[in-house]
């Protein structure tokens, strides 16, 4: 193992040590947050995929975090479906979902991508107006705490959800590691940085950021069932266009193409917003001015702006 | 030279609006011949080459490659089967290590170690010593040299040239002429090149493209001679 490799291994599993041990020292407030910025976060990383590594700016991320949470919900809620068997068919739906997208929306690029998938998400969400009998519209679906246990255990317990959101978080992170020092994450990277040179090497863009795109909608999926899931609620206002934009803020902020960046990022926003919110009703503007700071003084996020001053090893 | 033929072009036309840049171009290529295409700015020799290995579709004519037809084939796939184009503005990953740039090159071709066949490759132009730098960060005749080693990487059955030594220093060129002729007979090299020294150097034949057609073929000898190419282009 090289130096650098030791250090990059060495500092995610050291986040991941830390995390694992907060659950026993944080009061129970900070733990629910924390179980939250976590699957924010799994969701957040995928975005990254297709946007930090591969330079797709997608708007209509929602879509696929919307797909994973209602494949989940409507399965649990309306066929009676255990909590395993739906989270691992939300998964799917997420990828489903970013295949079918990918597919037409890959046909464009740069402006035309961003409008085409923000079209496509505002499909969804409408679609899931539309169907109010079935997805219960405005409203949503709320699960029962029944239907809440995985593997015998009780997704509603604080600890126990905690430790689940946990796992999620580990294995999105571990994967996510492993994907972006593989061949095909440097593959990912050499089309962001150069389309036409990728070509010219042999790699088919459009079957390489398929790949992106799927994979990509597979962890927003699982984050929206697993979301679903762990708070027991599923409501539109989750494939709503802020639900697009919020993992774009998240990445942008810790740090696009970079692994940690996306939870960073997520759990920066949330008590920016949630310290920002005891003080002010205008907390959206607090946010405002602090994404503005960072694109003047940190235009590639926090940890972005790290790896250009010394940390050149940080994946 | 009783040679294979390697690649055959045959019509191969390609209009921008009203202008001919390519214009019923018919070319052969020997296997392992190192072959040069030379003429005047805007010959259209920067098209013919980019109708070849994919960039830019055919308008008409075809393309036969090692027995095959490909003038439908997109890019990726040209490379794949064996065509690999270096560009005449320097095309690199500037912001990747120079090892990720190679590396990007063998991995293509399915290396079984990419790591050590990476540096191996990096070593052949002398490049392995900065394997850690940013490529953007090279000098420009290393970086030109780092887009010919990305080129060799893939191990292609036909490489396609397009003007390498522009900008390079003399001392650059002597080692840019060692390099290529090395890699004849194993590969085919079509060689676009403005410097007369390097093609009558290198080149067993030479194509002269004036107003995007074929105005002469033949040795480094013949194309000396011919009038018409003198009048165009040798002698001006
Ligand atoms: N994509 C394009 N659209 C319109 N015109 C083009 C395009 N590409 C090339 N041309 C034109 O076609 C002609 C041939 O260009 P090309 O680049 O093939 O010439 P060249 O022989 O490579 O010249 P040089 O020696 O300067 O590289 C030029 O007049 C050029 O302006
Ligand atoms: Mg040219």
């Amino acid at each position: 193992m090289t130096g650098n490799a030791f250090k990059v291994w060495a500092l995610h599993l050291g986040v991941l040590a830390a995390l694992l041990a907060a659950q026993f020292v944080l009061p129970a407030y900070h733990n629910g947050n924390l179980a939250r910025i976590m699957v924010l976060a799994v969701y957040a990383m995928g975005f990254n995929i297709a946007f930090g590594y591969t330079g797709l700016l997608s708007l209509g991320h929602a879509l696929f975090f919307g797909a994973g949470l209602y494949g989940m919900g409507m399965l649990v809620a309306l066929a009676g479906w255990g909590a395993g068997a739906a989270l691992t068919a939300g998964i799917a739906a997420g990828g489903a979902m970013a295949l079918a997208v990918g597919l037409l929306a890959l046909r464009t690029a740069g402006v035309s991508f961003m409008i085409v998938t923000l079209m496509f998400a505002q499909a969804g969400y409408l679609t899931i107006l539309y169907y109010t009998p079935y997805t219960r519209g405005e409203e949503g679906i709320v699960i029962d705490r029944a239907a809440r246990v995985l593997l015998g255990f009780d997704l509603s317990d604080d600890g126990v959800r905690y430790f689940a959101a946990f796992a999620l978080f580990a294995a999105a992170l571990l994967v996510k590691l492993a994907l972006v020092r593989s061949p095909f994450g440097r593959v990912m990277v050499a089309m962001r940085e150069n389309e036409e040179r990728s070509r010219m090497l042999g790699y088919d863009p459009f079957r390489i950021k398929l790949a992106a795109l799927v994979l990509s909608g597979i962890y927003a999926g699982a984050a929206g069932a697993a979301y679903g899931l762990l708070f027991g609620y599923v409501g539109a206002s989750f494939a709503s266009i802020q639900y697009s934009i919020l993992p774009l803020l998240y990445v942008l902020l810790g740090g696009a193409g970079t692994v940690l960046g996306p939870f960073l990022g997520a759990a920066l926003m949330f008590y920016l917003i949630d310290l920002a919110s005891g003080i002010t009703t205008a907390h959206l503007l607090v946010v405002g001015v602090a994404l503005l700071v960072l694109v003047l003084f940190a235009p590639k996020g926090i940890l972005g702006a790290l790896r250009d001053r010394g940390l050149k090893w940080l994946p | 030279m009783a040679a294979v033929t390697l690649l055959e072009a045959r019509a191969l036309t390609r209009h921008f609006g009203g202008l001919r840049a390519v214009d019923g171009v018919d070319f052969d290529l020997a296997q392992g011949e190192i072959h040069a295409l030379i003429g005047p700015n805007g010959a259209g020799k920067t098209t013919f080459v980019s109708l070849l290995c994919g960039r830019v579709p055919v308008q008409s004519g075809s393309i036969r490659f090692a027995g095959q037809d490909i003038t439908r084939l997109p890019a990726h796939a040209r490379v794949r089967a064996g065509i690999a184009y270096t560009f005449q503005i320097t095309a690199i990953y500037a912001r990747l290590s120079v090892l990720d740039n190679i590396a990007l090159a063998v991995q293509s071709r399915g290396a079984s170690h990419l790591a050590a066949e990476s540096m191996a490759a990096l070593d052949r132009v002398g490049l392995a010593s900065r394997a850690d730098m940013l490529a953007g960060e090279l000098s420009y005749g290393h970086q030109r040299l780092l887009e010919v080693a990305m080129g060799l990487a893939l191990r292609p059955r036909l490489l396609i040239l397009d003007e390498p030594t522009q900008g390079l220093a003399n001392s650059e060129i002597d080692a840019f002429k060692d390099l290529v002729r090395g890699v004849v007979p194993d590969m085919t090299v079509l060689l676009i090149e403005h410097n007369m020294d390097v093609v009558m150097d290198l080149a067993q034949r030479i194509t002269v493209l004036n107003f995007g057609q074929v105005l002469a073929t033949g040795t480094p000898d013949e194309i000396r001679a011919n009038p018409a190419v003198q009048s165009a282009y040798l002698g001006g």
